[in-house]
């Protein structure tokens, strides 16, 4: 790069620079006047000890910080929009071989519970993450492909959680009823709750759509009749394999897992056998919208997304657009729901809370919106990390923070931002037909 | 210029625009206007910035709703009275598509995608609510490939095809032009409302402009709406002209009428002056709004 062009004309701004560091280490001081300047002493009588230094040290600190950041960012290409483009190369290599990578990843995840160094809490651990990826592939349809930003998500995870504790509980059906049951509420959930919303754009729809989701929380809490209020409803039975149930004592008359392959009851077979399910769950969601993403509706989402004016002037109803991808994504938080329920055995509204919506949206924001492996990634750090890292609990906010500034100042874009397009021309010589299932 | 570029041909209008009036609080964008345009044919409108061009779009796609006046629009697929259809309804019914004064296109799509995108409608048809799609039943497929290859059409016309799995953001200013016209043209439309093309485009590409609206006009016979600033565009290629200013119609004919107009000279010129075909860079585009 040649100094002329970086100290030219349109060089560093000196002036806007300092300005801008001065402003920010204003702030500071007047903050660090009152977070640490000023300290009731130890020493009784309650005066006042003053730290000048401490204030000093501060209001310097943010100065020279602000200062540096303006700097790099200013003598940054503007252009290369996203830093690291390596690493979007790479990306961008690897996803020409998407299915087979998928493929791979499935089926290691498959055969881990099956591997001999497979415990109880390994299992239990890689289903939670499974949960959360499913969850963030389903909000991934709303929010990376229609482009909503949804700050209730959980709100349809846990209609789906209740409803399918509710029917299994009053109706006495099995799992795999409730299961597509539950979903379908869910959705019915997404499209009613959607459509008053669905007018308002980005930040606003964030607010009113936080807002649907505490308002789902507290509804259930009240409704004691019906969800038991705050103390849930326990009881829920774990899914049978084919009738076979996973229980050491199983009635007269009745066969159990252990019982029929003929191998000693072990409490990990449950734990794997729903391992699977969620498995599979999270597969079908993954085939659903990267199937979707090629179809026109899907195509529609992305239009959306993009731009919505432009998308009207071509003839799409942008109701009808968002409501189906709000639906679509509730089915699928519904099935993640039911899932959840039969995994603890009882639910309460304490698993519902904001900040699993708020996890949920920085799995996807952070992996990179739309992306799907993106996702995986961004759940496993998100979700494993802090479960490994439990004797650092404390610091488990300040990591979530920690990479969610990290992710903004080097990938804004998310981490693995690249967007595979969904037809080629290359692809589709003429006359041919493309298509099938992926 | 086409056959049917005389007035008093037999072919009736097919957008009937009747007093037409826009108010925005305090401002009168439009000012009772009125004038209409048939198929085949291309309709110039001009005037100076802040005329209120745009203004008309809008209100006959259905982004603004008119304060006051009736837009008809009249085809073998029926009659449409625009100013009480939803914008998306006015595009998917009706068959009026439009491009934008800056240029709208899905920025992070590939061009095929965008091309894709317009023939939604049939496309959404033959997926059945993307249930026969989610199967891949051959009913989609092969309207799936058939509607590649419209787009493949365009790209080639345009010489583009090399573009086409390019990021639609990530190409050239006046290939987004183009692109944008042959994303309206993909949604069949019947009439196609352009706002300022050529802004933007070198003298070739804006030569290049010309013989594509031509050849639209001739191979599609569509209505074409055109609002542009480039008088050697407007006046070369329009049937007729319609003139705005301040809100207000001053003018309306062929081209050689409104150029000899002398309320359109003095609109452009104030009391003396050339006629504005001498003032080929006109005012540059406005920003902002749809
Ligand atoms: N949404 C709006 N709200 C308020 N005023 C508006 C709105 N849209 C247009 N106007 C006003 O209407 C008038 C006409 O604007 P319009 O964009 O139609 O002009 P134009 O002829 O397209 O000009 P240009 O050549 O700059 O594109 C302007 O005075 C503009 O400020
Ligand atoms: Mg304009």
């Amino acid at each position: 790069m040649d100094l002329g062009n970086r100290f030219g004309d349109d060089g560093i701004q000196w002036g806007a620079i300092l300005k801008d560091a001065g402003l920010a280490a204003l702030v500071a001081l007047v903050l660090a006047l009152l977070l640490f300047g000023v300290r009731l002493s130890d020493g009784g009588g309650g005066g006042l000890e003053f730290r000048p230094w401490w204030v000093v040290i501060a209001v310097a600190a943010v100065f020279a910080g602000r200062a540096a950041v303006a700097l790099w960012i200013g003598t940054r290409k503007p252009a290369s929009g996203t830093a690291l483009p390596w690493f979007d190369r790479a990306v961008a290599r690897l996803s020409e071989h998407k299915r087979l990578l998928f493929a791979a990843f499935f089926l290691a995840v498959a055969i881990l519970p099956l591997l001999p160094v497979a415990d109880r809490r390994m299992v239990d651990l890689a289903t939670l993450v499974m949960i959360y990826v499913m969850l963030g592939w389903g909000l991934n349809i709303v929010v990376g492909l229609a482009g909503l930003l949804d700050l209730g998500y959980v709100a349809f995870y846990a209609v789906g959680a209740y409803s399918y504790t509710l029917l299994a509980i009053h109706f006495d059906l099995s799992f795999w009823v409730c299961l597509p049951l539950a979903g379908a509420i869910a959705a019915l959930f997404g499209v009613l709750l959607g459509f008053p919303v669905l007018r308002l754009r980005g930040d606003y729809l964030a607010i009113v759509t936080l807002g649907f989701g505490e308002m789902t929380r507290i509804i259930i809490i009240n409704w004691s009749s019906l969800t038991g209020g705050s103390e849930g409803i326990t009881g829920i039975a774990v899914p049978t394999l084919f009738g076979l149930r996973f229980t050491p004592s199983p009635a007269a008359g009745e066969t159990a897992f252990h019982q029929f392959f003929g191998i000693p009851f072990g409490g990990i077979h449950k734990l794997i056998f729903l391992f699977y399910i969620i498995l599979i769950l999270a597969l079908l969601t993954h085939l659903f919208s990267e199937r979707m993403r090629k179809l026109p509706m899907g195509r529609a989402w992305e239009a959306l997304r993009e731009d919505e004016i432009a998308s009207r002037a071509l003839g799409l109803n942008p109701v009808l657009v968002k409501l189906s991808a709000f639906g679509l994504g509730a089915m699928f938080a519904g099935f993640a729901g039911s899932f959840f329920a039969t995994r603890q055995g009882f639910i309460n509204p304490s698993s519902f809370t904001f900040i699993e919506s708020a996890i949920i949206l920085a799995i996807v924001v952070l992996g990179g919106m739309g992306s799907q492996v993106g996702v995986i990634c961004a759940a496993i750090v998100l979700i494993l990390l802090p479960e490994l890292a439990r004797d650092f609990a404390e610091f488990r906010m300040l990591l979530f923070g920690g990479a969610m500034v990290a992710i903004m100042v080097w990938r804004p874009r998310g981490l693995l931002a690249h967007r595979v397009p969904s037809v080629r021309l290359g692809q589709a010589p003429p006359g041919a037909l493309r298509g099938g299932l992926p | 210029m086409s056959a049917l570029a005389s007035p008093d041909a037999a072919v009736p209008a097919m957008l009937e625009v009747a007093h037409l009036s826009m108010h925005f609080e305090g401002i009168t964008a439009i000012d009772d206007v009125s004038f209409s345009a048939r198929r085949g044919e291309i309709t110039g409108i001009i005037g100076p910035n802040g005329a209120g061009k745009t203004t008309v779009f809008n209100c006959i796609t259905g982004f603004y709703r008119p304060s006051v006046g009736r837009i008809a629009l009249d085809h073998e697929g029926g009659r449409f009275l625009l100013e009480r259809m939803e914008g998306f309804r006015i595009a998917r019914d009706a068959g009026v598509a439009r491009t934008f004064q800056n240029i709208r296109l899905f920025p992070r799509m590939t061009v095929l995608e965008n091309l894709l995108v317009a023939q939604h409608v049939k496309l959404m048809r033959a997926s059945v609510f993307s249930i026969a799609g989610l199967l891949g039943l051959p009913r989609f497929r092969e309207a799936e490939a058939a509607a590649i290859e419209v787009a493949r059409g365009w790209l080639d016309r345009l010489g583009l095809v090399k573009a086409a799995d390019r990021e639609a953001g990530t190409l050239a200013h006046g290939q987004q032009r183009k692109i944008e016209i042959a994303r309206a043209m993909c949604s069949e439309p019947k009439l196609l409302c352009l706002d300022e093309p050529a802004a933007g485009l070198n003298p070739r590409e804006t030569a290049e402009l010309n013989r594509l609206l031509l050849d639209i006009r001739e191979d599609y016979g569509v209505g074409i709406l055109l609002i542009e600033h480039d008088m050697a565009v407007v006046m070369g290629i329009s049937d007729r002209v319609v003139v705005l200013n301040y809100g207000a119609k001053i003018s309306d004919g062929t081209p050689e009428e409104v150029r000899n107009d002398p309320a359109v000279i003095r609109a452009y010129l104030g009391e003396e002056g050339d006629p504005p075909e001498t003032n080929s860079r006109g005012p540059s585009p406005g920003r902002g709004r749809p």
